[in-house]
């Protein structure tokens, strides 16, 4: 039985991709064969983040459509093994998809894949909720600030509400909380809410905290996962949050202000 | 940061936590309305419809509210009627 994983939030441009992407990534490097769906029809931008623009021949849509098989549509990754992307149509309207389509492809890769990860476009409109419908888990993506903690609020009703769990009445969606674009700095300053003021609003469980950090842009850049740049605190933040996915307890890290030391200070570190 | 600014910080409460107390309020307030059904409204609409019949009320006479605890839920009406001179 295939896990299938939504990466929501409600607001835009917190860090959807970036963390299904990274996370997908994470999971795939545990041995688990996982596939990443761009479910942001129209707006794909999932193969861009993960490098595989130019190899993108059939996507979501064809495959709903019967206009493509799904070993046609899906892509390999060149980097991990055990790690596939479906890409999102670009061309096409929202209405594209259906959640009769929608299942038949989450069976389809169910039968092959250890988890599915459904990177979901921003609002709480026909797309989000295509997206979040079979979900078993949500990773709702968070960043500390007033709009996207109210966003993943509302997006947290709708997990609550119009899931294929909830309708059925089934064991609720586990929720996850990933706060990312962190500023330690700033919340020791009381310029930023805190992990926990955010974990006080929200109420769910905390999966990782990823900080602000100039390797996630590079990455994107280059098309890499962040989870790939090992030194990075952003790439330790997501390794840590896939093993937490999987079970593991691990205390929270970077949430202090680091102490530049003098010789950094000097060279402007 | 200036020695003014480290003086001000001391009383008036960080932005953080100004953040802190408008999301809990707002949250709480858009999660008791999440939980109220579709048809509520509509119903308002219709008692008041029903109550105009009898007696001149305003629409924003009549409060409606339902509450759910965990074995039962209570709809409260409230209708203000006009003053009887």
């Amino acid at each position: 039985m295939a896990k299938i994983i939504v990466v929501t939030s409600g607001k835009g441009g917190v860090g959807k991709t970036t963390s299904s992407a990274a996370i997908g990534t994470g999971i795939a490097l545990k041995g688990h064969k996982t596939v990443i769906i761009d479910f942001d029809v129209g707006l794909r931008n999932l193969d861009l983040i993960m490098g595989c623009e130019r190899r993108v021949v059939y996507d979501f849509v064809n495959v709903i459509n019967k206009e493509a098989t799904l070993s046609q549509a899906l892509i390999k990754d060149k980097r991990t093994k055990d790690l596939f992307i479906l890409p999102a149509s670009q061309t096409r309207d929202k209405d594209a998809l259906t959640i009769e389509g929608v299942q038949e492809v989450l069976e389809e890769l169910a039968k092959e894949f250890d988890y599915i990860i459904c990177d979901s476009p921003a609002g709480i409109e026909k797309g989000a909720q295509m997206a979040l419908y079979f979900a078993d888990a949500a990773i709702v993506v968070t960043n500390p600030e007033v709009s996207s903690v109210r966003d993943s609020d509302r997006i947290l009703g709708i997990l609550q509400s119009k899931s294929k769990r909830a309708e059925e009445g089934k064991e609720p969606i586990e929720e996850h909380l990933l706060l990312t674009r962190y500023h330690p700095e700033r919340v020791a300053l009381g310029e930023m809410l805190s992990v926990s003021d955010v974990e006080d609003i929200l109420a769910i469980p905390i999966l990782g905290v990823v900080p602000e950090s100039e390797a996630v842009l590079k990455a994107s850049n280059q098309g890499t996962p962040v989870i790939l740049d090992t030194v990075s605190e952003a790439g330790q933040a997501y390794l840590d949050a896939v093993e937490r996915l999987m079970g593991e307890e691990l205390p929270l890290r970077f949430l202090e202000v680091q102490k530049k030391s003098f010789m950094k200070r000097l060279l402007g570190g | 940061m200036g020695i003014f600014d480290y003086f001000k910080s001391k009383n008036a409460p960080s932005s953080a936590s100004v953040a802190k107390d408008r999301l809990q309020i707002i949250v709480a307030h858009e999660r008791t309305k999440r939980h109220q059904p579709d048809y509520l409204p509509q119903m308002q609409q219709e008692i008041i419809d029903v109550i105009r019949k009898y007696v001149q009320i305003g629409s924003e006479d009549v409060q409606i509210q339902l509450d759910n605890t965990d074995d039962c839920s209570v709809l409260e009406l409230n209708v203000t009627l006009p003053d009887q001179n």
